[in-house]
């Protein structure tokens, strides 16, 4: 799951090449990148000034006592100026904290801003064959986070790192400028926290991906089971079902278990470490000050430069794992992006040029994996305006397709279509698909009103044209009697509707367009025969200058076609009117007798082939 | 935005559902009923919590410590008349010995806190899991199931984060009164002063904290927004380049977008502004120790570890008071949760079998209604007074509009209901006399739209009949007609279904559903047959199936298909919850009623039918 990428394995940019280029894209914002560094150059070097400072106070207080001559007032006047300067840069220290810490925080936002309106545009580019191939729900959840740590990568991983860099090395050379051994001591932690908390925060990242998708089957589990309790409950399968969930819900305590543990022994470790260190020179550096090597103020200023380290160094797993996400997120949203569509207008594509209306198939073949068997094997038919194409076949027979090579949705292998002479593949997807409209057999409805919906393809359309494509359609009366009339909202969280009625909705769309060519594929299947007669109908008298196409399994919506094309496996078998197919006796006509009378006729009809 | 703008006609188009999914509510932060029961669960680990709350206590007490040996060390060993290197060495062997007990408390207190809050928020939804197993229907009817599996994740979650915090809470008040004590104790002037900056901090929390909550709400809103719009450009994007609005749906999100932007960088502001503050007021207690400290040292009033001591103390106030104020909405959303879930594990459980409960072994099938009266709602009755008789082995389609009670028959039949007034008896015995595991044994149930589970086909097949050898479901899936296509499939009966099994057609799903209720090999079978629109290839190898697996067992289907009906024995009509007529085929058509008129319109389906003609022909038939 961490590893898959939606290119289809396109992927081949190095780790550094993916991370140097989210940088760039952090760079963009030049103005707040060169905020968020100079503010945390600012900032750790104030917050070094600290330990100092209060080392000074100390010594300041201590020599004062030790040395009876020198003056009180004086001693006080230092205080009083150590104590200023201590306020003043832990303010500035503040904010210069809060400029870097609000500028880094924003670029992200900003990063992540243009990057999800670039995969949202993506997304609405590709073509079919993308969307075919990669699962729709794995491609919003995985897409969000990736850009989650795409955008964070440079607040999280590259601005952090500076300050991580800076505050150890300038505290590194100030402690060992100051006293050698006890700068080695107070620094000795470091290498074994940065270590642990790198190495841990990458068995967490692992441990909790592991956690989120067996987590994920759980809810799956439960969500079939609250879903299909009818059938549960039906086979009195409640036990079966507790075991199942068990038998998940204990893997997940597992390797939760498995996380908590990493944790605990790894946090508690750290900070073991580091008090050890601390132990070390309070030690060492005790015993220095007893020698009168060291003052007790240069002690504190150790003690107090340590705790500043702490907190930084412990975060270095952060860091790491900021850099291991942002690779892998960052490789699978740049292959997306990356992407061309395999379809795209060519580069002196012109506007298709509607005249006669005349759609030609000429010689098309068609399979949606290289190597794999035609789904459409050397088709060829015509049909022009105001006729009416019907075509036909068994389930997988390849109707659908020729439905969606018409807008080009998909690429022929060989062969051509053209329209008017024009081959598509010449002319601009937009005007293409302008002309051709394809009313789909599982139309999706928008969670929105019903004449959004209706408008869908014409944002603008007025109201007039609206109620008058949803009474083509058959579906104004009904909306009608909703309670907010086409102002009720439909969809997911909506007024739900049936089958037959989405369809209808579906139509309306197509209608409102009144496209040159109109493809119905299957369109009506879930629409009562009576009521698909009235919408042929009304689409009819609406446009006497139209292509129809209809692809059916149902014979009563195309007998009334100028021609239909009996499909099997990818060929035309059977071509002709209602009238001679029938006249021909051969599969359309068994089928027309399946259809109208229940007969079986086994000879005749071919074996489901799915 | 020029895409948007077409001269002055209205714009009818939006990215994305409007509403947003944050059921966040807010209420009390303690909950006494809420509390109590959540102790329930948590009674079984009160020794790990116990050891856990002991564990926290002696990590607070050794945080507490450090600075003081500090001190010690520096007034006694290093600057007193009595400094010298062994005073040094016992108090850095002191202060080991507390940086170990440190070290031992916290890695117990971190395992124990997060195990123990794991180990009971999993048995808290595995209850309630458990319990919706047990529930009425009813209850199950009239919930989504997507708010019962928020209440299964999302709240369990926040308790479980309560349970975390709560623990981790005692910490952090003792810590913070254990920094005030101390601090007073060492020194009463100079620990007041240094203090006095606590109730700034609290001040500025409690006046930032609701701000600051409501802009990330905000941001955490058009965040879900945002992430619908692009999940519906994803679902949807067939139709958007079907219907080419790629240009104006991304003018629409990226009004969107730039929404969530400004939402998150005024978020940012909100979360960063503490940042300075703190610092600031740090700097503040700092001078003051200084100041003020230094002084005293300079009149000999204080010893200079004690100013040691503050400095680490000051860089400590912050943690816990950040914690504890955060511990209030944690609080909050914790007892909104349980309200939720003990809702739910308060709803009342489904019929238990009675102790004497019948749970024979073989039954011969007989299925009689005797005056069964039944509704789901109080005074709104579906069924009334329906009584008819089906002999063993006999195959009865229930016919009639939509609305009719067909349903209801075929549930109250497997006991999903209680009747209101009259019985139903299998081989004469009342079904509520059966134990609920003899029902399922003695009678299976196809539903309408056919339910898989994600699994493989076998086990789709087999379901809980898992004794089931894969003969068994091989035989199953020949007899009802689906082997030619599970063995077409890339892994056969191993083959993955996944999403519930759509990636198999209708049809396919119907045909495993039939299978599986063949395995389950009971003496009486319900079918509810699909109502969707199926190609007539298909169809025929269904009505094939359909015929096998009525074979030799009593068969109630609620039938739409006009092929169905003619090949029962027997037809019931039924009509707002009657029965209306019944007989075979020939005999409905004979009388010329209800069924007659229906059959007449010559439907496909007859759920089909438009509710004008279905409400005419019965009008009609009402009238002859």
């Amino acid at each position: 799951m961490t590893n898959q990428d939606y290119s289809g394995g396109r992927r081949s940019a190095g780790d550094i090449e993916i991370l140097w280029r989210i940088v760039r894209l952090a760079l963009r914002h030049r103005r707040r990148v060169s905020v968020a560094v100079v503010a945390t150059l600012f900032a750790v070097g104030l917050q070094l000034m600290v330990p100092r400072l209060l080392g000074d106070a100390i010594d300041g207080a201590l020599l004062t006592l030790d040395d009876a001559a020198l003056d009180v007032a004086a001693a006080r006047d230092t205080l009083w100026i150590t104590a200023a300067l201590l306020l003043a840069v832990s303010v500035a220290r503040g904010a210069f904290t809060l400029a870097h810490n609000y500028a880094g925080e924003t670029i992200g936002h900003f990063v992540g801003y243009q990057l999800r309106l670039d995969f949202y545009a993506k997304l609405q580019e590709l073509n079919f064959t993308f969307h075919d191939r990669v699962h729709t729900g794995d491609l919003v959840t995985r897409g969000l986070l990736d850009i989650e740590g795409v955008r964070m990568f440079f607040n999280m991983g590259v601005l952090r790192s500076l300050l991580l860099i800076v505050l150890v090395v300038v505290g590194a050379s100030l402690m060992l400028s100051t006293d050698l051994v006890l700068g080695l001591l107070s620094l000795s932690f470091v290498p074994f926290v940065a270590w642990q908390s790198a190495t841990v925060r990458l068995r967490l990242r692992g441990l909790w991906l592991r956690l989120q998708e067996t987590l994920g089957v759980l809810g799956r589990i439960m969500d079939e089971n609250l879903s299909g309790i009818r059938v549960v409950r039906a086979f009195g399968a409640e036990r079966h079902e507790m075991g199942k969930y068990d038998e998940t819900a204990l893997e997940a305590l597992g390797v939760s278990r498995q996380r908590i543990a990493a944790r605990s022994s790894a946090t508690s470790l750290m900070t073991l470490a580091f008090f050890i260190s601390m132990g070390l020179v309070l030690w060492i550096g005790g015993l220095r000050v007893l020698s009168g090597d060291m003052t007790v103020g240069t002690l504190t200023e150790f003690l107090t430069f340590m705790t500043i380290l702490q907190q930084p160094i412990r975060q270095i797993g952060m860091v790491v794992n900021s850099f291991a996400r942002a690779s892998t997120c960052g490789g699978r949203l740049f292959s997306v992006l990356d992407i061309t569509p395999e379809i795209a207008d060519a580069p002196d594509a012109k506007p298709l040029d509607i005249g006669e209306g005349v759609v030609r198939f000429e010689d098309v073949t068609f399979a949606y994996d290289e190597g794999s068997a035609p789904v459409l094997d050397h088709v060829s038919f015509e049909v022009r305006r105001g006729k009416t194409l019907g075509i036909v076949g068994p389930p997988g027979s390849g109707k659908s397709t020729i439905a969606q090579l018409l807008p080009r949705h998909y690429e022929a292998i060989s062969g051509q279509i053209t329209i008017d002479g024009q081959d598509i593949r010449d002319v601009t997807a937009e005007s293409l698909r302008e002309a051709v409209c394809v009313v789909a057999q599982d139309p999706y409805l928008f969670t929105s009103s019903i004449e959004n919906n209706i408008a869908y393809g014409d944002p603008w359309a007025d109201e007039p044209e609206i109620r008058d494509a949803a009474g083509a359609a058959q579906i104004g009366s009904f909306i009608d009697t909703l309670p907010e009339a086409y102002e009720t909202l439909v969809g997911e969280r909506g007024v739900s509707l049936s089958g037959g009625q989405k369809q209808r909705v579906a139509i309306a769309r197509a209608a409102l367009l009144e496209p040159a060519i109109l493809v119905l594929d299957d369109s009506t299947a879930a629409i009562d025969a009576g009521t698909e007669r009235r919408i042929q109908q009304a689409l009819q008298s609406r446009a006497t200058d139209r292509a129809t196409i209809i692809v059916s399994h149902r014979l009563s919506a195309l007998k009334h076609a100028d021609e239909i094309l009996f499909i099997e496996a990818g060929r035309i078998v059977e071509r002709g009117t209602h009238v001679s197919l029938l006249a021909e006796n051969g599969k359309y006509a068994a089928l027309y007798r399946l259809q109208t009378s229940g007969a079986e006729e086994p000879s005749a009809v071919p074996e489901v082939a799915e | 935005m020029t895409a948007l703008d077409n001269g002055s006609r209205k714009l009818r188009a939006v990215v994305g559902s409007q509403i947003s999914r944050d059921e966040e509510m807010f209420g009390a932060a303690f909950d006494r009923q809420v509390v109590r029961r959540f102790m329930g669960y948590v009674k079984p680990y009160r020794g790990a919590i116990a050891v856990a709350i002991a564990a926290v206590l002696t990590f607070t007490a050794s945080q507490l410590a450090i600075p003081l040996v500090i001190r010690w060390a520096i007034d006694d060993a290093l600057l007193s008349d009595a400094k010298g290197v062994s005073l040094l060495t016992v108090t850095v062997i002191a202060y080991f010995a507390i940086v170990l007990t440190n070290y031992a408390a916290n890695w117990l207190q971190d395992w124990l806190v997060g195990w123990t809050g794991e180990r009971v928020i999993f048995a808290l939804r595995r209850a309630m899991f458990e319990h919706l197993q047990k529930v009425a229907l009813t209850f199950m009817d009239r919930t989504e199931v997507g708010r019962m599996m928020s209440r299964l994740q999302g709240d369990v979650n926040s308790l479980q984060e309560f349970l975390d915090n709560s623990i981790t809470a005692i910490g952090d008040l003792v810590l913070l009164v254990g920094i005030v004590v101390i601090m007073l104790a060492l020194n009463l002037e100079l620990g007041i002063l240094t203090l006095a900056i606590v109730p700034t901090l609290f001040l500025v929390r409690i006046v930032w904290l609701p701000r600051a909550r409501r802009a990330f709400r905000h941001a955490r809103e058009t965040n879900s927004i945002v992430s619908g719009a692009l999940a519906e450009g994803i679902r949807a994007v067939r139709t958007v380049q079907a219907m080419r609005r790629e240009g104006v749906n991304r003018d629409l999100f990226q009004i969107k977008a730039h929404d969530n932007l400004r939402a998150h960088l005024r978020s940012a502001k909100f979360g960063q502004t503490m940042v300075p503050i703190v610092d600031s007021l740090t700097g503040v207690a700092l001078a003051v120790v200084i100041v003020l400290g230094g002084g005293l040292v300079l009149r000999d009033a204080l010893d200079i570890g004690v100013i040691v001591a503050f400095v680490f103390y000051v860089q400590r106030f912050f943690d816990p008071i950040r914690s504890l104020t955060m511990q209030y909405s944690v609080m909050q959303r914790a007892m909104a949760s349980g309200q939720r879930i003990f809702e739910v594990l308060d709803v009342p459980l489904a019929i238990t079998d009675r102790p004497d409960a019948a749970a024979p072994d073989d039954i011969q099938g007989s299925v009689e209604f005797r005056d069964v009266t039944f509704g789901y709602e109080r005074n709104r009755a579906v069924l009334h007074d329906v009584s008819f008789r089906v002999a063993p082995g006999e195959t009865v389609a229930l016919v009639g509009p939509t609305g009719s009670g067909k349903t209801s028959i075929t549930a109250l039949l497997h006991h999903f209901y209680e009747v209101w007034d009259g019985a139903i008896l299998i081989d004469d015995i009342d079904v509520r006399d059966y134990s609920k595991d003899a029902l399922a044994r003695h009678v299976s149930m196809v539903l309408q739209d056919p339910f898989l589970f994600t699994g493989t086909i076998l086990e789709n097949i087999r379901y809980n009949k898992t004794d089931a050898t894969r003969k068994d479901v091989e035989n199953a899936a020949r007899v009802v007609g689906a082997h030619d296509f599970i063995m077409r499939l890339p892994q056969g009966y191993d083959t993955m279904l996944t999403e519930m099994g759509r990636n198999l057609s209708l049809g396919q799903r119907q045909l495993l559903s039939f299978a599986r209720a063949l395995v389950a090999n009971t003496r009486i079978l319900i079918l509810d047959e699909a109502t969707a629109n199926i190609d007539s290839y298909t169809e025929r190898q269904i009505q094939h199936a359909l015929a096998k697996l009525l074979e030799g067992r009593t068969g109630i289907v609620i039938a739409h298909r006009l092929a169905t009906i003619r090949g029962a024995d027997r037809i019931i009509v039924l009509r707002d919850g009657r029965i209306v007529e019944t007989g075979p085929h020939d005999a409905l058509m004979a009388q010329n009623g209800l069924y007659a008129s229906l059959y007449a319109l010559n439907y496909a389906s007859f759920d089909d039918m438009p509710e004008n003609l279905a409400k005419q022909a019965a009008d009609n038939s009402g009238a002859t």
